[in-house]
């Protein structure tokens, strides 16, 4: 039989119709549309049994209360918890992508050791044991030399449990070096000290406040407990409560408000004092106040009414001056009156001037320590541990005087300054640091003049981090000892910044610790007892949740089961009883600060000639800039008139770019004193002339890829400029140049 | 003359000749179909079988890879230990979410220990109970990530039985082979164990057409007469789409919530 051309062709079709009548094709074209459907690399949640676990959230000081969703063992939605006093259901960006910090490849997963250059990126892994006896070994040498005083501890905060430790740690071992990370609270726990002679947090009564006078605080953009500000800002729309936004930027905070008044950045402190000049001027201040429970007020209303008239004042701070007089009688009219202060997330303490003068104001209108007014909040006196006792070389330690000057003869109120840490270190004039521990803190991202930080971390031979996550700081660390997750831990959370009254929160496990990881709390017990004789004698716990649990005491059992501790109701004091100052009143001009010709503007870094525009940080919701920065979720939300690929926009008024002959896009060099940043062009009618604005929370060098390299970190381009009287760093902005790049 | 000539004159010769002989080209043509007409019927019937053997044996064997089970598992000697039949192991919690395929934590009140001497037993606790992991069992009748099926409408609501849709697994001593799709991932039980898609249990196939027979008969007594499966469902929409206005079209358009909503069933 011979195959020929007819026979095969005939084979095909035979094939074709055999094929039609088989499910081969049918069931091919079901299954690769099926298989479109589901792709076989979408994740899939696994199926399981659904829980949830009541827990605070720790990633800023806002300290709300979340309810976590877990399938099985893993945790997988975080909501905000229903009736918290802090935020009642709400959550924020941040707080809704945590799982992603959680579950992300940025987290230290077992104790690490540098082995090459520092910031090099490579590590050896060791066990805790080796990891804690290293640290007590170095510790135990500098003790020996007599230069206990040498170590020192960047810790995020220094109320609550774990910072407490640290604190009793440092004591015993003989350093007084505990520093806080600063922050807008450091300005109010002085000005509180100052003017109300009371050791206490601001805490704001913005609930049942009706008139909110805000001086560049991003009420909707980060400042204070973020939720609670959200939720806050909705009251006022629906009660009919007003907001006046001072600032030199169109912000979101800014664009919500009820009226926006731009401002020429830094004359904030100017423009609080015209307003009050006004206020006196037209007797329509709380004379009931002003006369039973104030002092100094005289004084102060001779100064006032002497050098910050209308007239002057706008020509200072550059708004009309017709704006400023009704500025001034709406808010002493309004029936519940609150003046803010605190730069966007208030992330920076500013000058104590403008927060004392800010603070007058509500004096004025007497609402201190009164419904939808201001309240001195006692931080809780719940942490009860036994006396330590001191031997001679702690005690020894101890006398030497913090090196960031904080209590010194030259800065005598403060408590906490680490900005002035980097020069302290790096100019060597008082004594250098040896051991430097950094813990809920990322100083080498959040300090201003990254520059100078990172020259003088260079200069600590011993730095330890007890990052969860590989940040900056812990990148150029010689060891980590991660602690677990803030979703793995015990903690307590102490009062949410700008709450009117305490209430401490409880960090709950949500899940298993996934790594080897420790809580930082035990590490310090385990040192401790590594350091032995009376360091380990004040550390008598056997762990940090055995520790936590004593110290909460009757508290525990209500924490574990609600997610928090809540004081009843505000503390409503008499006047008779809450100050605290010589007077017994409140102090108008407090003698300690000196005269009152202190109030002086704040001098930025560089000259008009060479540097002839103002360069300001701004912040959103959608920026973390604190101790983690922004998860993928979070970054996805940034627009892309902020940031583009990796480019970071600047913003400039449409007159200001033309002046440079800058367009919409465009590639530019920014140059300040401090350092230099390629950036692009965003054209923006919301910013005044002459200014530039540029987003915190970007130019991360470390955590994934979705945020490191991406723009330019603020901290490069700026340094900061110590306040005359505190100390703080009282940066508001710099001068800068632009040119095309 | 050239031999290249030569050879030239020589085919010229020989075609000249043919057309002498051949006296009638239609005749011819004849005699050549009738040789060929057997072969090409052969290879139609070749070609025929070869692609029906081709799609109904070999491919269904491609296209499934097989899989045992972890452990073999007898359901009637389980059966004949509870009290509650099927829900003492696969249960309801307290939400009222279905549990699915029991957990460790249920096994391991009788299996903390070798009940008997059978290899699988003893592979069971030693590999699984003792080291505290979860038996990765093989789910025959999972359905993808873009269904939403709840277990207590079905049966706390209708009340169905739990062999409508999982047939006599309950009575099984053993497990079966679980096959896998090669391009989906499905298990072979979605699409049913006849190549073809034919059904003769209610419990052979788990597609969606099948969710929508089942749920066509229960609301039959709803006088409804445009209930069609979402198959004859797409084919009239696309049939609106090209043609607007010639079908008409229906209530809504899920057939199995009578509403405008995929997303009742779909993801």
């Amino acid at each position: 039989m011979k195959i020929d051309r007819r026979s095969f062709l005939s084979f095909l079709i035979g094939g074709a119709a055999g094929t039609t009548l088989s499910p081969l094709t049918w069931k091919l074209m079901d299954d690769s549309a099926i298989w479109t459907q589901m792709w076989p690399w979408t994740p899939v949640p696994e199926d399981g049994e659904a829980s949830y676990v009541n827990s605070a959230c720790s990633l800023c000081s806002g300290g709300c209360g979340i309810t976590v969703r877990k399938i099985d063992d893993r945790a997988v939605k975080i909501e905000g918890m229903k009736e918290h006093p802090v935020n009642n259901g709400g959550l924020c960006l941040l707080g809704l992508s945590g799982l992603q910090l959680l579950y992300g490849p940025t987290r230290v997963r077992t104790p690490l050791k540098r082995v090459g250059k520092r910031g090099q990126g490579r590590w050896e892994k060791i066990s805790w044991k080796d990891a804690v006896s290293e640290v007590s070994e170095t510790l135990g040498e500098l003790r020996e030399k007599g230069q206990s005083h040498t170590a020192g501890i960047i810790s995020g905060s220094d109320r609550g449990t774990v910072p407490r430790l640290f604190d009793r740690f440092l004591t015993v071992y003989g350093s007084p070096n505990l520093m806080r990370t600063s922050s807008i609270i450091d300005s109010y726990e002085l000005t509180l000290h100052l003017m109300q002679g009371v050791q206490a947090l601001p805490g704001f009564d913005f609930e049942n406040a009706d008139f909110i006078l805000s001086f560049g605080s991003g009420i909707i953009d980060g400042w204070g407990s973020p939720v609670r500000m959200f939720r806050a800002n909705s009251t006022w729309c629906n009660t009919g409560g007003k907001v006046i936004q001072i600032e030199p930027r169109l912000s979101n905070t800014a664009a919500k408000s009820d009226k926006w008044i731009p401002i020429n950045p830094g004359t904030e402190a100017s423009l609080a004092l015209g307003i009050a000049h006004v206020i006196i001027k037209e007797s329509l201040y709380d004379a009931g106040f002003i006369n039973y429970y104030s002092e100094g007020f005289e004084d102060w209303k001779r100064f006032v009414l002497d050098e910050y008239g209308p007239d002057s004042v706008a020509t200072v701070t550059g708004i009309d001056s017709t704006t400023i007089i009704a500025l001034a009688r709406s808010f002493a009219r309004a029936s519940k009156p609150l003046a803010i202060c605190g730069r966007g997330q208030g992330t920076t303490p500013g000058s104590l001037n403008e927060c004392t003068a800010v603070h007058a104001l509500n004096a004025l209108v007497g609402n201190i320590n009164k419904k939808g007014g201001i309240f001195a909040v006692a931080e809780p006196d719940y942490i009860n541990w036994p006396e330590i006792e001191m031997d001679d070389s702690a005690a020894a330690g101890m006398q030497k005087g913090r090196l960031d000057g904080a209590g010194s003869k030259k800065y005598p109120f403060s408590r906490h300054l680490l900005n002035r840490l980097p020069q302290a270190v790096n100019s060597g004039e008082k004594y250098p640091l040896k051991a430097l521990f950094v813990a809920g803190a990322n100083p080498l991202y959040t300090m201003s003049d990254s520059k100078a930080v990172k020259k003088a971390f260079d200069k600590v031979p011993f730095v330890v981090s007890f990052s969860s996550y590989m940040d900056e700081t812990a990148q150029n660390a010689d060891l980590i000892l991660p602690n677990h997750a803030y979703l793995e831990r015990y903690e307590d959370i102490p009062t949410p910044a700008g709450m009117p009254k305490p209430v401490i929160g409880l960090s709950r496990p949500v899940v298993e610790p996934q790594f080897n990881t420790k809580h930082t709390g035990d590490v310090i017990i385990l040192l401790a007892k590594a350091m032995g004789g009376n360091i380990a004698d004040a550390f008598a716990w056997n762990s940090y949740d055995e520790c936590l649990k004593e110290t909460l005491g009757y508290k525990w059992r209500v924490m574990v089961e609600k997610g928090f501790w809540s004081y009843p109701d505000i503390f409503v004091q008499t006047h008779e009883k809450s100050f605290d100052t010589v007077s017994g009143k409140f102090e108008f001009a407090p003698k300690e600060t000196g005269s009152l010709k202190q109030f002086k503007p704040v001098n930025i870094e560089g000259d008009k000639t060479n540097y002839p525009l103002l360069l300001i940080p701004y912040d959103s919701i959608r920026l973390a800039n604190g101790v983690v920065g922004d998860p993928p979720f979070v970054m996805k939300s940034v627009d892309d008139t902020v940031l583009k690929g990796t480019d970071v926009f600047i913003e400039l008024n449409p007159k200001t770019a033309g002046e440079h002959g800058l367009r919409e896009g465009q590639l530019a060099m920014l140059s300040t004193p401090v350092g230099k940043a390629r950036v692009k062009v965003h054209l923006f009618d919301g910013i005044m002339p002459g200014l530039v604005a540029l987003p915190r929370g970007l130019g991360h060098t470390a955590f994934d890829d979705y945020l490191a390299g991406k723009g330019i970190n603020f901290n490069e381009l700026i340094g900061p400029v110590e306040d005359s009287v505190s100390g703080l760093d009282a940066a508001w902005g710099i001068r800068v140049k632009l040119a095309k790049a | 003359m050239s031999a290249l000539d030569n050879n030239a004159k020589e085919i010229a010769k020989d075609a000249g000749d043919e057309g002498v002989t051949t006296s009638s080209p239609e005749i011819n043509q004849k005699e050549q179909d009738n040789r060929s007409a057997g072969p090409v019927i052969l290879f139609f019937i070749f070609g025929l079988f070869a692609s029906l053997i081709l799609g109904w044996i070999i491919f269904p064997k491609l296209l499934y890879s097989k899989k045992k089970q972890p452990i073999d598992f007898n359901h009637v000697l389980h059966v004949a230990e509870v009290e509650d039949g099927c829900e003492s192991c696969h249960f309801f919690r307290e939400d009222g979410t279905y549990s699915g395929v029991p957990k460790l934590e249920q096994c391991i009140d009788c299996h903390e220990e070798i009940q008997g001497d059978s290899p699988d037993e003893i592979k069971f606790v030693e590999e699984y109970v003792s080291k505290g992991r979860e038996v990765p069992w093989l789910i025959y009748s999972r359905q993808p990530d873009c269904v939403f099926f709840s277990h207590a409408a079905h049966v706390k609501v209708a009340g169905m039985d739990c062999v409508t849709c999982h047939g006599h697994i309950g009575e099984s001593e053993s497990l079966k082979i679980y096959e896998e799709n090669r391009i989906t991932g499905y298990s072979r039980d979605i699409w049913g164990k006849s190549i073809g898609g034919f059904k003769k249990n209610t419990w052979d196939r788990m597609k969606m057409d099948d969710c929508a027979e089942c749920h066509q008969e229960k609301t039959a007594n709803i006088e409804r007469t445009d209930v069609k499966t979402p198959t004859n469902r797409l084919i009239d929409h696309l049939i609106d789409v090209v043609y607007p206005g010639t079908s008409k079209s229906g209530k809504g358009s899920s057939i199995q919530t009578e509403r405008d909503a995929c997303f009742v069933c779909h993801k």
